[in-house]
């Protein structure tokens, strides 16, 4: 199976029916996408899809060959991180960081969608990603941020 | 993958070797013990056959030849920001930039024991110890190029990790250190710098480790790598206390790549990866013998039954019985474990806040002395009180065992839900009295089972009865961020609200007038003006509640307005909390910390709670078990009160208990429908 990730192509010889989010941290070790409930419910393991924001515990691997994959690891550019990365950074959007990955994927798929969204778009967008940490409403002020400091080039991901 | 082989390799190395290994430099140990007097060159403690250090240390500082500035200490980081709250303490006292100074934490080969990262210990202890040893660096480095430079002591200062003396002569840590063979072993002396000289201290220091998280570079627990690694799963049982009775492994032995491990009633699987692995553990046919067990729906009986009955002050007037129902941590990052063996000896990287417990519990799971057993403990996905136990560790290094390779496990969520371990239920029963002048005269307040954390009351009440009394709980309990601090909380500030009620009193009014604690009435004072209470008048859709404490030297007050929809759902619209924990170390994480412990405490106010029946989790997943969401965040203001007269206290537990009896209290303005169990929302659908 030939998968395009962070712009690389990438071989794996596995069950198309694999969840994508095991293939990625287990034959790839790209373990930014985390596991949190493996049901679709917690947004941890959250990667792009031709640029949009998919659960990769629900996608099987298979439904992906032929796309794009954007995972964490492939966000910066080099040694420059993403705004929204950067906003994230500066919001201090995080405690223990383990739903991050997820939150600033799907908030790249969001602001790719709309530019610059209200606090209520913010959190519908992102509602089906669960920070237990609770830093929510720092998470919005990083979106926000992000949309301001974010020219409408970057908010198409790179390897979209 | 090859940092955690050089992390295997470096496990070999011992304490003690490597404190003889770590070369010249400037080393500071802090014992709690007999203080060693003997200022030495290195011979006090290496090289001179004295290579048993001393049980009791409990944190190392060494600044290397190449002026790279080490702290260890074997506290852990699951999200609470004390990697970056240490850091400050010790570049403040060394007077170098954060970015200088390298904490290792929680590693048992490579930090002092300790006792575990939880009951907001880490920053009025920890802290202040690593000041302790970084002062006693600094001034060491101070007196060396003193010496060297032929001046005096005063007048040199320090400027971004090097010493500046009279006419501008300049020399870096590492220049020093790497002249001076220096190490001294201190005790408590109370010279840390006291807060209102604090520079770093006390500064918006941004998170420590921030852009490997964002960048998705951080290594948590559960992805942790080692060459040759298998995937494990276990067999469990179908509910609580079930005895395995027969077991057929044989579907599962046969599949290729799959090692099974029975051992007793402990059966699992390693298979080369996580999808085979799930299959191969469907494949095992068990047979268990069930035990009968109390159910939810039985739980506040059982609890009333097996506690003490509540008693009455003479005087009683009000009496009231809250409940809170078992909640779940449901860290983000469930269980994981990475085990290997080598040589008989185990290496084990998993996510707690006992590193050196779980090592106890490897030990002897495995009759393995401590020496033999290595913990290391990655920044994890937070805890909450959650991760105390090592039984995730345990399975990983049977299975890594039995199959002769590296294992890592993870928990499903459904595993977590199950097999950790809960918040305590538990019934309070309160009675009190007051004067016709609306004064606490009496304070009976009996809580069963939930526990004994937070029952100081900050009232004044003449006649006091205050008492915890132990049930057996039917689910398998443990801590959990704020112990029972948060039921006693929503029992007394509820109770104190009927009090109000009854009297006619408005709420801030009767508490202002009763209290005795005065960081309290500080806070409370101080979150209601941001609040706005006076103002604040409630309507049949609309209330406003508040309610404030203190406990493990943090104070709290927090004031909450929600809004009561046609269908009664509720939703909290806004916050306001003070909080005080003394002198403030990082403003910006502070606010985090209770922002984040008001979002946690909303879910377990509202709606949170297990639900159980025969020894078996119903709702053992997300999409059964609700947690706080974006849609339930209200705003939230912090007011946080700098004490710097008074030493820093822990934050990250404390800011949770105000949040649940705010809310209760602002239902009862709006609907007169006094709600006396935690979760407040289904009780309060069942009210109609
Ligand atoms: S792990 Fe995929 S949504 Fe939770
Ligand atoms: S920061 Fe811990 S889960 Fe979001």
């Amino acid at each position: 199976m030939d998968l395009a990730i962070n712009g690389v192509r990438k071989r794996v010889d596995t069950d198309p029916e694999r969840p994508l989010l095991w293939v990625l941290r287990n034959e790839l070790d790209l373990i930014g996408a985390k596991f949190g409930c493996g049901e679709g419910q917690c947004g941890a393991c959250t990667v792009l899809i031709d640029g949009v924001a998919q659960r990769s515990c629900i996608t099987p691997v298979g439904a992906a060959v032929g796309k794009q994959i954007t995972t964490i690891e492939g966000l910066a550019d080099g040694d420059r991180v993403h705004p929204v990365q950067s906003a994230f950074i500066e919001c201090d959007a995080m405690q223990c960081g383990y739903c991050t990955a997820g939150m600033i994927l799907s908030t790249v798929a969001l602001l790719r969608q709309n530019g610059s969204p209200s606090e209520a778009e913010i959190k519908q967008g992102l509602e089906g990603n669960v920070c237990r940490c609770g830093t929510y409403n720092r998470i919005v002020d990083a979106v926000q941020r992000a949309a301001k400091t974010m020219t409408s080039e970057a908010k198409e991901p790179r390897h979209a | 993958m090859l940092e955690t082989l050089d992390a295997v390799k470096e496990t070999a190395i011992k304490r003690r070797d490597f404190l003889r290994s770590v070369g010249g430099g400037v080393l500071v140990l802090f014992t709690l013990g007999e203080v060693d007097a003997q200022e030495s060159g290195r011979g006090g403690h290496r090289g001179s056959g004295n290579e048993q250090l001393p049980e009791d240390l409990a944190a190392w500082l060494h600044i290397g030849p190449d002026g790279a500035i080490t702290a260890f200490t074997g506290k852990v980081e699951v999200g609470q920001n004390i990697r970056t709250s240490l850091t400050q303490a010790v570049a403040d006292e060394l007077r170098c930039t954060p970015g200088m100074v390298k904490l290792i934490m929680g590693d048992t080969a490579l930090t002092p024991w300790d006792m575990g990262t939880f009951g907001s210990r880490t920053t009025p202890t920890m802290a202040p110890i690593l000041r302790e040893m970084a002062g006693t660096a600094r001034e060491a480095l101070a007196e060396s190029a003193a010496q060297r430079w032929g001046v005096k002591r005063d007048e040199i200062s320090f400027d971004k990790g090097c010493l500046i003396g009279p006419s501008g002569k300049k020399l870096t840590f590492g220049e020093l250190a790497s002249k001076l063979d220096w190490a001294k072993t201190i005790g408590q002396k109370d010279s840390a710098t006291p807060a209102d000289k604090w520079i770093i201290g006390g500064t918006s220091v941004p998170k420590v480790g921030a852009r490997e998280i964002v960048t998705g570079r951080h290594r948590y627990p559960s992805d942790q790598k080692l060459p040759g690694m298998l995937y494990g799963r276990v067999l469990r049982p179908p509910s609580f206390g079930a005895k395995l009775t027969s077991v057929d492994t044989s579907a599962a032995a046969a599949v290729p790549g799959v090692t099974v491990v029975h051992d007793g009633d402990f059966v699992g699987v390693a298979a080369a990866n996580e999808q085979l692995a799930n299959k191969t553990i469907e494949l095992i046919q068990a047979k268990w013998q069930e035990t009968p067990q109390i159910s939810a729906k039985d739980l506040f009986a059982y609890i009333k039954k097996n506690g003490e009955q509540s008693g009455s002050a003479p005087e009683t007037q009000h009496k009231s019985t809250y409940t809170v129902a078992y909640i779940a941590h449901t860290p983000l990052e469930p269980r994981a474990a990475v085990a290997t063996w080598s040589g008989g000896k185990l290496t084990v990287w998993t996510g707690t806040q006992r590193p050196f417990g779980v090592r106890e519990e490897l030990a002897q799971a495995f009759n393995l002395s401590q020496a033999d057993v290595h913990v290391l403990m990655p920044d994890t996905g937070s805890a909450y009180g959650g991760k105390h136990s090592g039984e995730c560790a345990v399975e990983a290094a049977r299975l890594a065992k039995g199959a002769g390779e590296p294992v890592k496990l993870i928990w499903t969520r459904e595993e977590e839900f199950t097999w950790a371990y809960f918040r305590p239920a538990g019934v309070i029963e309160v009675a009190s009295g007051v004067d016709r002048d609306g004064r606490l005269t009496s304070w009976d307040f009996r809580n069963n089972m939930s526990g004994p954390a937070g029952l100081e009351s900050p009232y004044t009440a003449g006649n006091e009865f205050i008492h915890f009394y132990p049930v057996d709980s039917p689910l398998r309990e443990g801590s959990y961020r704020g112990l029972a601090s948060t039921a006693n909380h929503f029992a007394r500030e509820s109770h104190i609200d009927e009090l109000a009620a009854a009297a006619g009193t408005d709420p801030l009014a009767f508490r202002l007038k009763n209290l005795k604690n005065d960081r309290v009435r500080a806070v409370l004072e101080a979150a209601a003006e941001r609040f706005d209470w006076p103002k604040r008048k409630a309507s049949s859709n609309r209330g406003f509640g508040l309610a404030c404490g203190m406990d493990k030297g943090g104070f709290v007050a927090c004031c909450a307005e929600v809004s009561i929809t046609p269908d009664r759902n509720l939703r909290v619209e806004h916050v306001v909390e003070a909080w005080d924990s003394g002198a403030i170390v990082n403003p910006e994480h502070l606010k985090n910390q209770v922002e984040g412990a008001i979002v946690m405490g909303l879910g377990g106010a509202l709606f949170e709670a297990i639900d159980f029946a025969d020894g078996r989790i119903l709702n053992d997943r997300f999409s059964k078990y609700r947690v706080p969401r974006f849609s339930d965040v209200p705003k939230i203001d912090v007011v946080l009160i700098d004490r710097k007269d008074v030493p820093s206290a822990g934050a990250g537990e404390i800011p949770l208990v105000g949040i649940a009896p705010a809310i209760a209290n602002a239902v009862y303005s709006a609907t007169k429908i006094r709600i006396r169990s935690m979760p407040i929302l289904p009780a309060f659908q069942a009210s109609a």
